[in-house]
C-alpha cells in the first residue's frame, strides 16, 4: 500500500505507523461538564465503517509527521492524506 | 532416445548430465528436468497422493500436478518441485516421491484396490473415532502413506533477497500480448517492468509455428528482446513470476539462482520483489485443460499443448504412436506439429462432429487418420498401451503409447481475482474471462480469452496504449500487418460418460469423477463445499487443471449451467512460495537488527557476558578471576558500588531534546508532576500517562536552557514516548512552541555511582569545582567539558539510589570517556557493572521498571499519587475513575523474607496467614525479587491490597506453579537509603 504524504510524497505504508481513528485528534476538555463521560468516548468508542475512515498515520520513517489519512476499509483505497494538525491553531 | 534428431531450442553443443532416482541420464541446455526425463523415455515419474497410481508428465509448466520431484540433495533438497519448470544443470539430482520402496513397485498401490473405501472425504468419515487412534495410529499412518516429500529437515544453507520497485507499466507474461505492451510502453519511454515465469521471452511463440509480418515468430521473439533490454527505462525479468496483487503493490518472486546446482558465492537463491505498479497489463496466456475419461492420469496421457512444447521447443517426443483427443481446433495445431515432427499421429479424436474444412484438409494433406464425433472412453497400461475410441455406437481398441488431449484453453486469470475480482463465464470459448480486475490492471491476449495470434499482439499494444494514456504518457501501438490464423473454435466438453475405469478430475489429490457424483448426493453442492469435502482443486496445483472439469461435472449432475454454478476463489500465490524468500534476510538472528551501544568495544574489552535486551546488546556482568557463577561476579559488583564506585553504559535510554518557549507547558500537560517551574541547571524524576489513565513511562527531564530541555525514557519505550510527544506537539496543541529531536543515537551515556563517584568525575571533568556537592547537589543538571574539551552534558542523578552522576558526551567519544573513568578510578578499584547489578541495585532502593509499569499500573498503585498536579495532564480525568482511585487496588510495597533464608519469586501472590490460597483470598503479586548482597537477604517488590499501610504485617508469597510458600513481611518499598543522605552526600 502506497500513502501519498503531502511532505514526502507517495511512500510505502512499511514507513508508516498507524495510530487509530482520527477522533484522536479532538481532545475533550478536562474542565467541560461530562469530561469523564467525554474521555471515556475519546479513549475506548470507536466507529468501525465499512466504508471511508478517517484515521491516524505517523511517517515514523520520513518527515515525522503525524497524517490524516482518508482510507476506505472495503478496498484500501485512499481519497486523500493531509497533515492532522488542526488548521484553526496550526501555525 | 526419443530426442529428436533435429529442431527444438535446446543447445545440442552442451550436453549436461543428471540422475533421477539414482540413475544416470544425459540432455541439453535449454532442457527442463521434464523435457530431458522425455528425451530419455522415462515416462513414470511420481506416485499419486492418495491411491498411489503411477503417473507421468502431463503438463510443461508451473501447472503440472503430477511430476513433483525432490529435487537436489543434502540441505538443499527441496520436496514437491515440478520437473517441468525446473532447469536442467550438470550434475542435477532428483528423486521421485510419494513411494515405498520403488517408483515401479509401490506397495502402497493396494491403496486403489480398497478405492471404493477411499471416495469422498474418506479421511472424515473414517478416522473420527476413537478419539485417541487418532493421534497415536491414524495421523502417523496417513502422514507415512499421504506424503508429498521429504522436506531437508537441515538448516536452508541459501539466503534469499528483498528488493523493491517502482514503475509505470507492470507486463506480467512475455508471450505475444505482453512482448507487444511491454514494447509499446517502453518505446514511449515510460518505466516498464517485463517478468515472465519462463526462462526464455516469447511464451506460446517458443512452441507454435507462426510468422508475424513475414518473419518466424522466433524471429520476432529475438528482435523484440533485443530491443527490450537495449531501453534503459525498461527492466526484463525472466524466471520471476508475479504470484499476488496486494494494495498498489505486486509480488514477484524471481528464481535467480534455482537454475544453477548452488547459488554463488553471496548470490540470493531467490529475490522477492515488491513492485509498485502505476498500471498493469496481465498477459499470462491460459492453460490447456484435461478431458475427464477411464485411465486419463495414466502414465503417456498428456496435455495436446505440452505435448506440442516438448516437440517443438524441446525436441523431445513423448510417444512413438501418439493419439490425439480434443474438442478444439488448438489441438489440430499441436497435432500436426508433432506428425511434422516425425512423431505418428495415429488417430485424431475430436468430440465435435464437424470441424472446419481449412483444419480437414490440413489433416488429410498429412494422411492423418480422424475420427469426428469420437470419444476416448478408457485408457489402458500402467505406462499408457492402449485407448479405447467410441465413435458411431461401437467402440475400437487402438494401440498407442501416447496420448495427446484437450479440453480447451482456461484464460489464466488468477491474478485479476486478488482483489475479489468474480470472473465472467464465456460460452463461445467454453471458459472463464477476467470480471473486474484489481485497479489499474488491464488484460490482454489470452489470459482474456483472445486466442488468435494477431488479436493478441494488437490486444497488449492497445492495453499498454491505454495504461499510459490514463498516467498522461502518449504511446503509439505496436503495429502489426499480419499474424498467422490459428483456429480457435471450441466446443465444450468436460466428461466422457462411458468411461468404465477410474476417471480423473484432479490428478494430485486423486479425485475422480465418482467423487464428485458422491459429493452431491451427499449434499456437498455448493463449489466451496464441492472443494473442501472432496479436496478437488486443494493440492499444491490450486486446481488449476482441476477447477474447470470439476465445476462441469457438477453442472452436469445438478443440471445447472456452469456459471449458476460458481467458480472458486483465487487467492495469492499463483504458484507456491518458499517461506524463505517471503522472510529474506529476516531469519535467524537477522530476524530484526542488533542494536550495539556505543560503548559496546569498551564493553567487550572488559570482559563483558551481553545479554539480549529487546534489540540491544547490553553488558549483564563482568565476571572477574575464579568467578564461576553470574550470582558472584553480580555481588562483587553490587559490593563495589556501595562501597567504592561503579560504572555502568546506560546509552540505551530514550534521549530527547526539547526546544522552544513553551517546552514547560508542554511537559506540564504530558507528565502528571509540573516541570514549568524547574530552574535552569536542575533535573526532576516525571511520570507519564496514557490518556486512558495508566501509567506509560517514567524518566528524568533536565533544563539546560531557557529554551532547551533534555528528557530521558526508558529504554523499551523510546519509540513509543517520541512518538506520543510528536503527537502531543503536532496535534494536540500545535499553538504551543515545542520542537523535539531524538537524540538517543547522538549521545552515549555513562553512569557512575558509589561513594567515591565525585572523586572519580574529578578527575575527568575539565572544571572539577563545578561538582562540588555545594555547587551541583543532587538532581542538578548541567552542559560542561570533560576530557580536555569535549563536549557533556551531566547530570547528579542514581538509578542505583547512591552518590551518582551520569554524563553523556557524544556517541563516538563514549568508549574514550568510559576509558577515562576506569583510568581515573583505577586507585578506587573502580568497577564496570552490568544489568543484572543494576536490577539488584534498583529493587535495593525501590526504584520501578518495566516489571512495575507493566501497562497495567496506575500512578497511584506506584505510589506516584502525590505527585499529581492540579491542572490537566494526559490521563488526569480517566486516572480519576472510581475502578482506578480504588483504596483496595493493589500498591506497590516492599517484601522481605521472615526466614532470612528463604528465596522469593516474582509471580508469587500474597495470601493473608491463615487463610486458604485461593483467588478470593488473593491480596496481591509480587513483581520483581533479588538475593541483596546489601542486606544479605531476599528482598521483593510488588503489588499488596493496602500497599504500605500493611508495613510490618506478615503474608504468604505463595508460588503454585513452582510450590513456593514463604513467609514475608511487608516494608518500606525503599530498602536502601530511604532517608535518601547517600543520594544527597
Ligand atoms: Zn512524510
Amino acid at each position: 500500500m502506497l500513502i501519498t504524504c503531502p511532505y514526502c510524497g507517495a511512500r510505502d505504508a512499511h514507513e508508516f505507523t498507524y495510530l487509530g481513528d482520527a477522533e484522536l485528534i479532538d481532545r475533550p476538555d478536562p474542565a467541560g461538564p461530562e469530561a469523564e463521560a467525554a474521555f471515556h468516548a475519546h479513549v475506548y468508542l470507536r466507529d468501525n465503517p465499512a466504508g471511508p475512515h478517517r484515521e491516524l498515520w505517523y511517517h515514523g520513517s520520513g518527515c515525522r509527521q503525524w497524517l490524516t489519512v482518508t482510507r476506505d476499509t472495503r478496498t484500501h483505497a485512499i481519497a486523500s492524506v493531509v497533515a492532522a494538525a488542526r488548521p484553526e491553531v496550526a501555525r | 532416445m526419443s530426442r529428436l534428431a533435429q529442431g527444438g531450442l535446446i543447445d545440442r553443443a552442451k550436453p549436461l548430465q543428471f540422475t533421477f532416482d539414482g540413475k544416470r541420464y544425459s540432455g541439453f541446455a535449454g532442457d527442463t528436468l521434464a523435457s530431458a526425463l522425455i528425451a530419455n523415455d522415462v515416462r513414470l515419474v511420481a506416485r499419486s497422493f492418495k491411491y498411489h497410481r503411477p503417473r507421468g508428465i502431463v503438463t510443461a509448466g508451473s501447472e503440472e500436478p503430477n511430476a513433483l520431484v525432490e529435487l537436489r540433495d543434502g540441505a538443499r533438497r527441496e520436496p514437491n518441485s515440478r520437473a517441468t519448470t525446473a532447469e536442467l544443470y550438470d550434475g542435477l539430482t532428483a528423486e521421485s516421491q510419494n513411494r515405498w520402496p520403488s517408483l515401479a513397485f509401490d506397495a502402497m498401490a493396494v491403496n486403489q484396490l480398497f478405492a471404493p473405501f477411499f471416495g469422498a472425504a474418506f479421511y472424515y468419515k473414517t478416522f473420527m473415532w476413537p478419539k485417541a487412534a487418532w493421534e497415536k495410529l491414524y495421523e502417523p499412518m496417513i502422514r507415512r502413506a499421504a506424503g508429498l516429500g521429504r522436506a531437508s529437515e537441515l538448516p536452508d544453507p541459501d539466503h534469499y533477497d528483498k528488493v523493491q520497485a517502482h514503475c509505470d507499466l507492470l507486463v506480467i507474461g512475455a508471450g505475444p500480448a505482453g512482448l507487444a505492451a511491454a514494447l509499446t510502453a517502453g518505446r514511449a519511454g515510460a518505466r516498464v517492468i517485463l517478468v515472465d515465469e519462463d526462462f526464455r521471452l516469447g511464451g506460446r511463440l517458443n512452441t507454435e509455428n507462426v510468422e508475424i509480418d513475414g518473419s518466424a515468430g522466433l524471429d520476432f521473439v529475438a528482435a523484440t528482446e533485443a530491443e527490450l533490454r537495449a531501453l534503459p527505462n525498461l527492466r526484463v525479468l525472466t524466471r520471476t513470476t508475479a504470484f499476488g496483487v496486494y494494495d498498489d503493490t505486486y509480488a514477484a518472486l524471481e528464481r535467480v539462482a534455482d537454475h544453477l546446482a548452488e547459488p554463488a558465492p553471496y548470490q540470493p537463491r531467490q529475490r522477492l520483489w515488491r513492485i509498485n505498479a502505476r498500471r498493469a497489463v496481465l498477459a499470462a496466456g491460459a492453460l490447456d485443460r484435461p478431458i475427464v475419461f477411464g485411465g486419463n492420469d495414466r502414465p503417456g496421457v498428456m496435455l495436446a499443448a505440452a505435448m506440442e512444447t516438448y516437440v517443438s521447443r524441446f525436441a523431445a517426443a513423448p510417444a512413438s504412436r501418439l493419439a490425439v483427443f480434443a474438442n478444439n481446433d488448438a489441438a489440430w495445431g499441436s497435432a500436426f506439429a508433432a506428425h511434422d515432427a516425425g512423431v505418428t499421429v495415429s488417430a485424431l479424436i475430436d468430440t465435435r462432429a464437424d470441424v472446419s474444412p481449412v483444419l480437414a484438409a490440413k489433416a488429410k494433406a498429412r494422411g492423418l487418420r480422424v475420427v469426428l464425433g469420437g470419444r476416448i472412453c478408457d485408457a489402458h497400461g500402467k505406462a499408457l498401451t492402449a485407448i479405447d475410441i467410441v465413435a458411431g455406437g461401437r467402440t475400437e481398441r487402438l494401440a498407442v503409447d501416447g496420448l495427446a488431449m484437450s479440453g480447451g484453453f482456461s484464460p489464466n486469470l488468477q491474478l485479476t481475482c486478488h482483489h475479489n475480482g468474480k470472473p465472467v463465464w464465456n460460452d463461445d470459448i467454453a471458459a472463464f474471462v477476467p470480471g473486474t480486475p484489481p485497479p489499474g490492471m488491464s488484460v490482454a491476449g489470452a489470459a482474456n480469452g483472445s486466442y488468435d495470434l494477431g488479436d493478441c499482439l494488437r490486444e497488449g499494444a492497445a492495453r499498454a496504449v491505454g495504461a499510459l494514456a490514463d498516467l498522461g504518457i502518449a504511446a503509439t501501438a505496436l503495429t502489426v500487418a499480419t499474424a498467422t490464423l490459428n483456429g480457435t473454435a471450441v466446443s465444450a466438453f468436460w466428461h466422457v460418460a462411458e468411461a468404465r475405469t477410474k476417471a480423473f478430475v484432479d490428478f494430485q489429490n486423486d479425485v475422480c469423477a465418482s467423487d464428485i457424483v458422491l459429493a452431491e448426493k451427499e449434499g456437498f453442492r455448493s463449489v466451496e463445499h464441492l472443494k473442501r469435502y472432496t479436496t478437488l482443486g486443494m493440492a499444491t496445483d490450486q486446481g488449476k487443471l482441476s477447477n474447470m472439469p470439476g465445476l462441469a461435472i457438477m453442472a452436469a449432475i445438478t443440471g445447472k449451467s456452469i456459471p449458476e454454478t460458481g467458480t472458486t476463489v483465487f487467492r495469492p500465490p499463483y504458484t507456491p512460495v518458499a517461506i524463505g524468500a517471503l522472510a529474506g534476510h529476516h531469519r535467524g538472528k537477522d530476524f530484526r537488527p542488533t542494536r550495539l551501544t556505543p560503548l559496546h568495544g569498551w564493553a567487550r574489552e572488559q570482559g563483558a557476558v551481553f545479554i539480549e535486551a529487546g534489540p540491544w546488546l547490553r553488558a549483564q556482568y563482568f565476571p572477574r578471576g575464579a568467578e564461576k557463577t553470574w550470582d558472584q561476579a553480580v555481588n562483587r559488583e553490587v559490593r563495589a558500588v556501595r562501597e567504592g564506585v561503579g560504572l555502568i553504559d546506560v546509552s540505551t535510554f530514550g534521549k530527547i531534546d526539547l526546544r522552544g518557549r513553551d517546552v514547560g507547558a508542554f511537559l506540564d500537560r504530558v507528565y502528571i508532576n509540573t516541570f514549568s517551574t524547574l530552574a535552569v541547571g536542575k533535573t526532576r524524576y516525571g511520570l507519564m500517562l496514557r490518556e486512558d489513565g495508566f501509567v506509560m513511562d517514567d524518566g528524568t527531564t533536565a533544563r539546560l536552557a531557557p529554551d532547551r530541555w533534555v528528557m530521558t525514557t526508558t529504554t523499551a519505550n523510546a519509540a513509543k514516548v517520541f512518538q506520543h510527544l510528536e503527537f502531543c506537539a503536532q496535534v494536540l496543541w500545535p499553538e504551543l512552541d515545542v520542537q523535539l529531536t531524538s537524540v538517543s543515537e547522538q549521545w552515549a551515556q555513562v553512569a557512575i555511582a558509589g561513594p567515591r563517584a565525585r572523586d572519580v568525575l574529578a578527575r575527568v571533568i575539565d572544571d572539577p569545582a563545578t561538582i562540588d556537592n555545594g555547587a551541583f547537589p543532587y538532581m542538578s543538571a548541567m552542559e560542561t567539558r570533560v576530557m580536555g574539551g569535549v563536549r557533556a552534558r551531566v547530570f547528579r542523578l542514581s538509578f542505583a539510589g547512591d552518590l551518582g552522576f551520569e554524563i553523556a558526551v557524544p556517541a563516538r567519544q563514549g568508549e574514550a570517556l568510559a576509558r577515562a573513568l576506569m583510568q581515573a578510578g583505577a586507585e578506587f578499584d573502580i568497577t564496570p557493572y552490568g544489568l543484572e547489578t543494576l536490577g539488584v541495585m534498583r529493587i535495593e532502593k525501590g526504584h520501578v521498571t518495566t516489571n512495575e509499569l507493566n501497562g497495567q499500573t496506575t500512578a497511584l498503585d506506584l505510589g506516584f499519587g502525590k505527585m499529581a498536579k492540579k491542572g490537566d495532564f494526559i490521563g488526569k480525568v480517566m486516572a480519576g475513575r472510581p475502578g482506578l482511585v480504588d483504596p483496595d487496588r493493589p500498591r506497590l510495597a516492599g517484601f522481605k523474607p521472615v526466614d532470612p533464608n528463604d528465596r522469593l519469586r516474582a509471580g508469587a501472590h500474597f495470601i493473608a496467614v491463615g487463610a486458604a490460597a485461593t483467588t478470593e483470598n488473593d491480596l496481591g503479586w509480587m513483581t520483581s525479587t533479588t538475593w541483596s548482597p546489601t542486606f544479605g537477604h531476599a528482598l521483593g517488590l510488588g503489588f499488596v491490597k493496602g500497599g504500605t499501610a500493611r508495613i510490618g504485617e506478615r503474608l504468604r508469597a505463595v508460588d503454585p506453579l513452582r510450590g513456593g510458600d514463604v513467609l514475608v513481611e511487608v516494608c518500606n518499598p525503599v530498602f536502601f537509603d530511604p532517608e535518601g543522605v547517600r543520594l544527597r552526600g
